[in-house]
């Protein structure tokens, strides 16, 4: 199929999830969470909130709200189905590319709406172990590196956009020095750069 | 598959029968080329004619002064393109447009201004229409072309084209409008209205796709877009798409016959289903423009708080009911529609925008049908959102 036609194909998987989301956090249910992590913003057009019960280091339960288009509810609950009783360190290393394919696919230009759950679901892991005090060892562990010269990975783009440190690409560049060495990840990190800033909603 | 409700005629319309009936008679028969010489070439050209007469009849103005392209993207082109020749042969000058055209013009002005050309927008009131008060102050001596869409194709917002097209030409401006969206809904005069050129295109009014017209007033500045043979007496290359011409010019006939009656019917199905909206779903935003005689009559643009386009739009589609939406999701960026966004719509509210638009083959049973479903999709949506 070509690409024209492909950017509004979902799959029966897809659609399914979207007509029938499972593990909805509905608000009647009085459903009590450990834990919650939040990423993207209503002027963003995608929003996620997750939350979570743990119980022996595992993922006891999950639940979750999304605002956002068909891709962004389908990939947010299949990401709920697939955490159910993973450990700790095996959900915080859930990847898009696990949910997506999952999903049967999602078209290309809808890649990064599965991108927000699994970030949903780390703050919420981050928030558990903060709340009870715990270390937490797996941040660094799914740092990826993007600029090789400068030693540059996207939780530390991450952490400059949260923080408004980094507004504009001029400021990350004038605070991680990416780009100056031999110049190859310019235009991954001007891509992660916007990701981050619509999934912070700056 | 279950019923289907076609609302986005503003994306494009379903063929008239009588045009489908005409073109399906005529194809396997006149296929010469309508510049040949011969019968078969005389017989294809006296369609092409025929139409012509048809489509001025509809646009109030000389057939002569038609000129067939193949979209009005084509026409709307042809006009920036010709403006901007005029700007670097006198060495100077301005064209003057809205933040709310439509891409073709809007992505012509991004291309102009690459080129040096200075073009100014003048900005639009929470209604879509054009803030007269900025565009007074945008008026001056070296304006060339003034550029104002006829009605909005998300909003309905209809312009006071007689009236900026006395401001364009007091100050020596030619002026120019596309009136794509308005034609069978709205009477549309070139003579009225004083118009130097005026694009529209067939497919919008139940005639088939591939077929724009461009209205140019005789002994206006003319550059063909498109070069190379002597067809529309050097205005516009390319051999002739005889049979979607044919289509186009029945269906203009069809659309100055049923104008009337049509707005009618449009404007009563739009309000009962706006009033519906707002009487059965809380929380929504009725985008665009509010009273009969500043509205294309068929268009309704409506943000529900709280829930994002793209997922209304699938769900309805899911029900058999076909709508657009000015989301981000739906058009592949990350920015919500520009035309809402210049209406002075918040972000969160053009995210959750949709579209309907109606056509002569809508009925109040569609209408009944879109509300029958459209509250608890929103309130289905609305219980998974995060707000």
């Amino acid at each position: 199929m070509d690409s024209f036609m492909a950017q509004w194909v979902y799959t029966d998987t897809v659609k399914d999830h979207f007509m029938n989301p499972r593990n909805i956090w509905n608000k009647d249910e009085n459903w009590e969470p450990e834990a919650v992590g939040e990423v993207g913003s209503l002027a963003c057009g995608d929003q996620m909130r997750v939350g979570i019960k743990v119980k022996d280091d595992r993922i006891s339960d999950i639940r979750w709200l999304t605002y956002g288009c068909a891709s962004a509810i389908a990939s947010t609950s299949m990401m709920s189905e697939m955490v159910k009783g993973m450990t700790l360190k095996e959900a915080y290393n859930i990847t898009p590319d696990m949910i997506t394919k999952e999903l049967g696919g999602l078209p290309e230009h809808k890649f990064h709406c599965s991108v927000l759950g699994d970030k949903a679901l780390r703050a919420a892991i981050d928030d558990y172990l903060e709340k009870k005090g715990l270390d937490n060892p797996y941040k660094k562990s799914v740092a990826r590196i993007l600029c090789e010269c400068k030693g540059v990975t996207d939780q530390m783009i991450e952490h400059l956009v949260a923080t408004d440190q980094a507004k504009t690409l001029e400021d990350l560049q004038r605070l991680t020095g990416f780009g100056t060495g031999c110049g190859k990840c310019k235009e991954r990190i001007a891509h992660e750069f916007e990701e981050m800033k619509h999934i912070h909603g700056k | 598959m279950g019923r289907l409700i076609y609302l986005d005629n503003n994306a494009t319309t379903q063929m008239a029968p009588e045009v489908l009936d005409a073109i399906t008679k005529a194809e396997p028969v006149v296929y010469g080329n309508a510049s040949s010489m011969h019968t078969f070439g005389r017989e294809a050209g006296k369609l092409v004619e025929d139409s012509r007469k048809n489509i001025a009849d509809l646009l109030d103005c000389d057939p002569s002064e038609i000129i067939f392209t193949s979209g009005a993207s084509e026409a709307n082109n042809t006009v920036f393109m010709i403006a901007a020749s005029i700007i670097q042969k006198r060495g100077g000058g301005r064209i003057v447009t809205t933040t709310i055209e439509h891409p073709c013009i809007m992505e012509s002005v991004k291309y102009l201004r690459t080129k040096g050309i200075h073009v100014d927008q003048v900005p639009v009131n929470r209604d879509g229409r054009v803030n007269m008060e900025a565009l007074e102050k945008l008026m001056g001596p070296d304006v060339v072309l003034v550029s104002v869409m006829t009605g909005n194709n998300e909003t309905g917002s209809v312009q006071p084209i007689a009236k900026i097209s006395e401001m364009a030409h007091k100050c020596g401006a030619l002026m120019h409008t596309d009136a794509t969206q308005a034609i069978g809904k709205l009477k549309v005069s070139c003579r009225d209205w004083n118009l130097d050129y005026l694009s529209c295109s067939g497919h919008k009014f139940y005639g088939p796709k591939g077929v724009g017209v461009l209205y140019a007033r005789k002994g206006i500045p003319f550059e063909p877009f498109v070069h190379g043979g002597e067809q529309e007496h050097g205005r516009r290359a390319g051999t002739y798409n005889t049979i979607g011409i044919y289509g186009t010019g029945v269906a203009a006939k069809l659309a100055k016959e049923n104008i009337d009656e049509e707005s009618r019917k449009l404007w009563a199905m739009r309000e009962r289903l706006r009033e519906g909206i707002i009487a059965n779903i809380p929380n929504v935003t009725v985008n665009g423009c509010k009273e009969r005689e500043n509205c294309l009559p068929g268009t309704l643009d409506v943000s529900f708080e709280n829930v994002e386009g793209e997922s209304i739009l699938l769900m309805l589609d899911m029900a058999g009911v076909a709508v657009s939406t000015g989301s981000a999701c739906a058009t592949g960026s990350l920015e919500p529609s520009y035309v809402l966004l210049a209406c002075g719509l918040d972000v969160e509210l053009a995210h959750g925008s949709i579209r309907f638009s109606f056509g002569r083959f809508n009925t109040m049973e569609d209408v009944d049908y879109v509300l029958e479903i459209l509250p608890p999709i929103i309130k289905r949506l609305r219980a998974i959102s995060t707000r």
